[in-house]
């Protein structure tokens, strides 16, 4: 009861016309629905995975698929030690995202450029570190339709690990192309003082909505695929 | 002049606090990760069955953990009107369903192969010898030995 009460003005003046209820610009807002789906995207594709690991007697163990790193010497067995690597540089290039947002919101250019740059480099950093594992991973005989791997307990494995291995982390690797894409333009908008003149640094919080959620996706790709 | 004074020092204090956030969130993401791996690393030598799956959920949460950590602190979320939240939120519920659903049907599709169909059930006990790959010149065996 009395939660109605104190609501109602609040709410007559957030509903009554004259600015925007949700606070945020229209732009903004519309990247959050756009990542919500994409959500959904992610998650249908995780949760596909889940089933036919669910519904399949046998499973590859994911320490003997990963065990590998740059420069490594051959047969080495260092599991969950390229991908750890993989992880931090995600983290850290969503923080100084973050720090970016945060040097816009105080119209401080040289901040961030600075953090975009860092968050640029943080990306592909990223993208290289997958692209050397699906290459080592390809030599080893993985691909689409090709598992060279045994299930854990020794029984022959079918091609679904490697089929949803490639597309889901493929699809995030696309979404991380994309997002370093989008941060390199808005490096070059934030050079040419496009949001100087505009007065705020919006673009740079969209585009900062859009990398974290790349790290989002990562937190549960990572967990699902490596630890899992 | 008193008023635009305030509003600097507020303006100051409000950067100390969204700064000393960050921090935070990256401390609290960079430990949380550090603690998943640990698990990763001490589940490889644990055979039981059941301590396996409890290692596992906690490693869920953690994850879990760190998406809202993400969501609320990095995205901002947590910061926007209740409406906003609400209408990210809500529809993310469907996601319980979802996992719920999907995982219980996969799981009900390996018992019934494994009563119906004798071929699946005995595919799952015969070991088989890994094939050395050199560089993928094997690899078009494997899938053509498991069709029949």
């Amino acid at each position: 009861m009395s939660t109605t009460t104190t609501a109602s003005p609040n709410e007559a003046k957030l509903w009554g016309g004259g600015k925007s209820p949700f606070n945020v610009e229209y732009g903004k807002l519309m990247m959050w629905y756009f990542l919500m789906s994409d959500a959904f995207t992610f998650g249908a594709f995780l949760i596909s995975y889940g089933t036919v690991r669910f519904s399949t007697n046998g499973w590859p163990n994911s320490n003997e698929v990963f065990r590998s790193f740059p420069f490594a010497p051959d047969g080495v067995h260092a599991p969950l030690v390229f991908v750890s690597i993989m992880t931090f540089i995600l983290i850290v290039s969503s923080v100084t995202m973050v720090l970016a947002v945060h040097a816009g919101h105080n119209m401080d250019k040289k901040g961030v450029v600075r953090n975009m740059i860092l968050t640029i480099i943080g990306g592909i950093a990223f993208l290289s570190c997958q692209a050397w594992e699906w290459n080592h991973l390809f030599h080893e005989g993985a691909w689409w339709g090709r598992n060279p791997f045994l299930n854990a307990d020794g029984t022959a494995s079918s091609t679904n690990f490697t089929n949803f291995f490639f597309t889901i982390t493929g699809f995030h690797g696309f979404h991380v192309f994309s997002g370093v894409v989008i941060n390199i333009i808005m490096l070059i908008m934030t050079l040419m003082d496009k949001f100087e003149q505009r007065g705020h640094y919006l673009m740079i919080e969209k585009a900062g909505l859009y990398w974290h959620f790349v790290d989002l996706v990562w937190v549960f790709v990572f967990t699902i695929f490596y630890l899992l | 002049m008193a008023h635009s004074h305030n509003a600097d020092a507020n303006h100051e204090a409000n950067n100390a606090a969204a700064i000393s956030e960050i921090k935070k969130v990256t401390i609290i993401l960079s430990v949380f990760t550090l603690i998943e791996l640990g698990l990763g690393f001490w589940m490889m030598g644990v055979t039981s069955e059941s301590l396996r799956l409890a290692i596992k959920g906690v490693i869920v949460i953690l994850m879990m953990a760190k998406a809202f950590y993400i969501v609320a602190y990095f995205m901002h979320l947590k910061h926007e009107v209740k409406n906003l939240i609400m209408t990210i939120i809500v529809p993310l519920l469907l996601f319980v369903w979802f996992i719920g659903a999907f995982l219980w049907d996969g799981g009900s599709f390996r018992n019934l192969r494994n009563t119906y169909d004798p071929h699946f059930k005995e595919q799952a006990t015969i070991k088989v010898e890994k094939k050395e790959s050199e560089h993928g010149t094997t690899h078009e065996v494997a899938p053509a030995a498991e069709k029949h």
